[in-house]
């Protein structure tokens, strides 16, 4: 099993965010599959919240495409409501959440709304869904997004989930409490955020600085200690694979 | 129970009589299932409009009201595919004004469970730390920030919701209108307490006594229930835990076929307009299709002892 699709090492560096025994708030498409690799390997201890109301501390019964799908109610530890999970969060009992989007920028605000085209057409996309209430609530944001220069821009053009604004007191002047981006993984490389700015600190194997220059809209900066991200191994694609049989996700 | 008691009625007899046009239209409360794509396509049926739509997750169910040029305004956290990502009626929509135009009003999954939990409890506005930092909080009349008098911290006023109709598909009800469900709810308890009426359909009436078994899965009381439905399959192509399974490739074809206005109407008329009703519709799906997403791996709960 040589060979990995880029959605497959964007979930498997996704997987290796989530610590053992944390509550972890589970966005849609990649985050689910992150979330249930994870408690198969190193972080059985792991508790998923859904936005939909579900709770649970085992991979879904059987291979899904939504939280709401049967099997990833059945044996669930509990099955609620949004007010409830929310307020997990909003509790700051929620460690890690993961996002998607359309656009983020160099300080991690994620654009989930509209994009503005030249010409002054206007893409409109379909929101936030529970994705600002994880940015503004969780513990630490980590954010997954395909590697290209029309996504990762220099500013998006509407913040619907606020990562460090545009700068490090951003947050607490806005009146958020705690969070805030920690991690941007790509389809190229991962990012942290020292700083509140987003700066490389690995690519996966194969992929040149050069190239994930190019492909990034803002003045790329790169940490000094520039690693190479650790392929999947055969042990984690099989259950990426186990759990995305269809490759709905990973293809 | 005496006949006059019971709030059984068929579908289109209820949906005409209990949805109005400029009514305001809570659907999809628990977000990925349990979607009364019955009640919403029937509602496209009888072409009733303009609707205010008010959803936390918006799925292809209002995708297709949109479709129908019924809806004027949708108050929602996202709105589009869950399958796919975008609803392509609803981009046409508020791009180009087609079929009709469209006033959106942004909320979050929080916030929108917030406002209906306040207009549940009667009161003008809940109380929220998020969205704040995001644009959905700017130039949005359903949120103001302000501080709070006991500790001083930057809040968020979120505007209290109260539709006048909310359309809830559950498991099992009574003839009375007592709504049970198991299974994630987003917020189907809220929207229930904030509309003044709640149209109900099943995939079973049962036995008042076996909802009285197990009272605690009681989501929708009777009484706030103006009429139930028995609608098998009511919620396809969304997963009812217990009866079916999500049928994405459904969600997927649908993506397919509504990229432009005429493949959405067309695929209006094959699935809606020229089926006459759910029956027609669930004989239309073919037993193929619906054997696939039946339950087959069993989990019974255990029953528990309620006696005294």
């Amino acid at each position: 099993m040589s060979g990995y699709t880029p959605a497959e090492i964007m979930v498997t560096a996704a997987a290796r965010q989530i610590q053992d025994h944390e509550l972890v708030f589970v966005g849609m498409r990649l985050p689910l599959l992150a979330f249930m690799l994870a408690k198969s390997t190193h972080a059985p201890g792991a508790i998923g919240v859904f936005e939909n109301g579900v709770i649970r501390d085992r991979p879904a019964a059987a291979p899904i495409i939504t939280m709401g799908d049967c099997p990833n109610q059945t044996g669930a530890l509990k099955l609620c409501g949004l007010e409830e999970v929310m307020s997990l969060l909003s509790r700051g009992r929620v460690g890690l959440g993961f996002i998607g989007g359309a656009q983020v920028d160099v300080f991690g605000n994620v654009n989930t709304h509209r994009v503005d085209l030249p010409g002054g057409k206007t893409v409109r996309l379909p929101g936030s869904g529970g994705g600002a209430d994880i940015a503004c609530l969780a513990g630490r944001l980590l954010i997954i997004m395909n590697h290209e220069r029309r996504r990762l821009v220099p500013k998006v053009d509407y913040i619907t989930s606020p990562g460090w604004g545009e700068e490090p007191n951003w947050r607490t002047a806005q009146g958020l409490t705690r969070g805030g981006p920690a991690a941007l993984i790509t389809s190229l490389g991962v990012f942290s955020f020292p700083q509140g700015r987003a700066m490389l600190c690995s690519l996966h194997p194969g992929v040149s600085l050069e190239q994930a220059a190019a492909e990034t809209g803002w003045e790329l900066e790169s940490s000094p200690q520039l690693t190479t991200t650790p392929a999947p191994t055969d042990q984690e694609l099989e259950i990426i694979r186990r759990f995305d049989p269809n490759r709905f996700w990973t293809k | 129970m005496s006949p006059t008691d019971s709030k059984i009625m068929s579908l289109p007899q209820a949906v005409a009589r209990m949805i109005r046009p400029g009514d305001s239209v809570a659907l999809s409360c628990a977000l990925e299932g349990l979607i009364p794509f019955a009640a919403s396509q029937e509602i496209i049926r009888q072409k009733i409009g303009p609707l205010t739509l008010i959803a936390p997750i918006a799925n292809i169910s209002i995708d297709q009201i949109i479709a129908a040029g019924l809806a004027q305004k949708v108050i929602a956290a996202w709105v589009g595919n869950v399958s796919t990502g975008i609803g392509y009626n609803f981009r046409r929509a508020v791009e180009k004004g087609l079929p009709c135009p469209l006033e959106v009003i942004d909320h979050t999954n929080f916030s929108i469970t917030l406002a209906l939990e306040a207009g549940s409890r009667g009161l003008p506005m809940a109380v929220s730390r998020s969205p704040l930092g995001s644009d959905i909080a700017l130039n949005n009349a359903h949120f103001k920030k302000f501080t709070c008098p006991h500790s001083g911290q930057a809040l968020l006023a979120v505007k209290a919701l109260n539709p006048e109709v909310a359309l809830i598909h559950v498991q099992r009800a009574d003839a009375q209108g007592n709504g049970q469900s198991w299974g994630a709810s987003g917020f189907t308890r809220q929207a229930a307490l904030a509309a003044d009426r709640v149209l109900l359909t099943c995939e079973e009436i049962v036995d008042s006594e076996a909802i009285r078994s197990d009272p605690e899965r009681t989501l929708v009381p009777g009484f706030l229930v103006e009429a139930v439905c028995e609608v098998p399959w009511g919620a396809h192509p969304a997963p009812v835990q217990g009866y079916y399974d999500l049928d994405n490739d459904f969600f997927v074809s649908y993506a397919q076929q509504t990229r432009d206005p005429e493949g959405a109407r067309a695929w209006l008329r094959e699935w809606v307009y020229d089926l006459s009703g759910r029956d027609a519709y669930v004989e239309k799906l073919g037993p193929e299709t619906r054997n696939r997403l039946t339950v087959k791996h069993s989990a019974l709960s255990t029953p528990l002892e309620y006696g005294w």
